[in-house]
């Protein structure tokens, strides 16, 4: 959304030439596409946070 | 000698552990740690030891300073004498703790860390947001259960600590530590409910506020009380009453952003993909100044990002053709700007929404500006 943001302020530059504006146009709409996924998820997961004795971390389900 | 150690085991025998209420004078600490006073009152005093490893106390006390103490009368056989083992001290008008506070608060201070610049805009669109509580806590059920009803899209991350007790301090800085080096959190909030203030006093440890503030991520602090500001209060970007209220300053409400994302898909809507890809055809190394004559009609007042989608369609370059503009190009591809680059009899391409066409220039004109310019600024 920010980023959608962004592409619709960077579009208002007067400055900006045809090839970033294509550009801009192709990713606003592939952040669009991605937002929309994004915003359809209808459950907060809850999860954990652990870490192996070597430092890698890992991210398992947590029963509420 | 057995006769000192047996007055002793009488002593504590004879004596529960109980409170002493006086006056605190000839306070020593000791290197070793253990600190050694006497409580005395108008016309009695008894010999104190607080031992390092076993009290429970916030502060140091001043001398003269009027305690209530709680220990067990006992005697320290190697010199014979009777004395006070005090585990537990409170002072008149929380002297001890405010003393310990305004300790603590002014070697942050004194470091910068309770600087209003330092504070962190909290992110606009967080994904996940981790949070240091104890798992069994109310606090985390209560943090779920808003990001659930308001933004479900976002993921709760709980970095487990123990949030009240001897061990709370180091392992929020544990977990603190944990979720730095891990990075992957948006946002953190961190916190407990309520509960007494002896419970809530890891939260003032030196030692979290620093961690805290080290912190990468904007932080939130949630220490379930409202009346008095706790350290991590004052070091945290954010401080919030309760947790719940902790989760709601995180996070949008999604319903919203669901609103302001239909807006940009109505923009986005009316440009199918094979257009996009025939314009970047048409024009692919072309260049437009997106100010040149379009883009002076847009209303520039508009200011809400609904209207940002609209003045988004209405600046674009696809938009531009659309509505009848072309772009002039000479033969070797370059974007004509300005009637000076022109020659009568040039050959010219002629660049439209759906095609180009070739041209040739009768006559270019110069405006009258460009005569001034020539006698002024000398030989063109």
């Amino acid at each position: 959304m920010a980023r959608l943001e962004a592409i619709a302020s960077r579009l208002e530059d007067e400055e900006l030439d045809l090839d970033a504006a294509l550009a801009l146009f192709e990713e606003g709409v592939a952040e669009l596409r991605a937002a929309s996924a994004y915003l359809a998820k209808a459950e907060t997961r809850l999860k954990q946070l652990t870490e192996a004795a070597d430092g890698v971390f890992k991210v398992t389900d947590l029963r509420a | 000698m057995a006769l000192t150690a047996t007055a002793r085991d009488v002593l504590e025998g004879a004596f529960m552990p109980l409170w002493v209420r006086g006056e605190v004078s000839d306070f020593k600490a000791h290197r070793n740690g253990h600190w050694y006073f006497c409580l005395r009152d108008g016309d009695a005093q008894i010999r104190c030891v607080a031992w390092s490893r076993d009290r429970r106390i916030p502060a140091r006390p001043d001398d003269g300073m009027q305690v209530a103490a709680f220990g067990q009368l006992s005697v320290y056989p190697a010199r014979g004498e009777m004395q006070f083992s005090v585990t537990r001290m409170e002072a008149e008008g929380d002297g001890l703790y405010r003393k310990a506070l305004d300790i603590t608060r002014a070697r942050l201070e004194a470091d910068g860390l309770l600087d209003p610049r330092r504070k962190r805009a909290l992110p606009r669109y967080p994904r996940r947001i981790a949070v240091i509580t104890s798992r069994d806590g109310a606090a985390l059920r209560d943090i779920h259960a808003v990001v659930q009803r308001r933004c479900p899209a976002v993921d709760i991350v709980l970095v487990p600590a123990a949030v009240q007790g001897d061990a709370a301090p180091e392992s929020l800085c544990d977990a603190l530590d944990r979720v730095a080096r891990w990075q992957k959190a948006d946002v953190l909030i961190i916190g407990r409910g309520g509960g007494a203030r002896e419970d809530l006093w890891a939260f003032n440890d030196e030692r979290v506020a620093r961690a805290l503030a080290s912190c990468p991520m904007p932080t939130i602090s949630a220490v379930g009380h409202e009346i008095d500001m706790s350290i991590c209060d004052l070091v945290a970007d954010v401080r919030a009453p309760t947790p719940s209220a902790a989760a709601e300053a995180a996070v949008p409400v999604q319903a919203e952003l669901r609103e302001r994302l239909r807006a940009f898909a109505g923009l986005f809507a009316g440009l199918s993909a094979d257009h996009v890809a025939r314009a970047r055809l048409d024009a692919s190394d072309a260049v437009l100044r997106v100010s040149d004559g379009a883009v002076r009609h847009v209303d520039r007042r508009r200011q809400n990002v609904e209207a940002g989608a609209g003045r988004l369609n209405a600046v674009s370059p696809l938009a531009t053709l659309d509505r009848g503009y072309a772009i002039v190009r000479t033969a070797n591809g370059r974007t004509v700007r300005s009637v000076r680059a022109l020659r009568a009899g040039q050959e010219v391409e002629l660049v439209f929404r759906d095609g180009a066409a070739s041209a040739t220039i009768d006559g270019a004109a110069s405006p009258a500006s460009e005569t001034e310019s020539s006698e002024t600024g000398g030989p063109s």
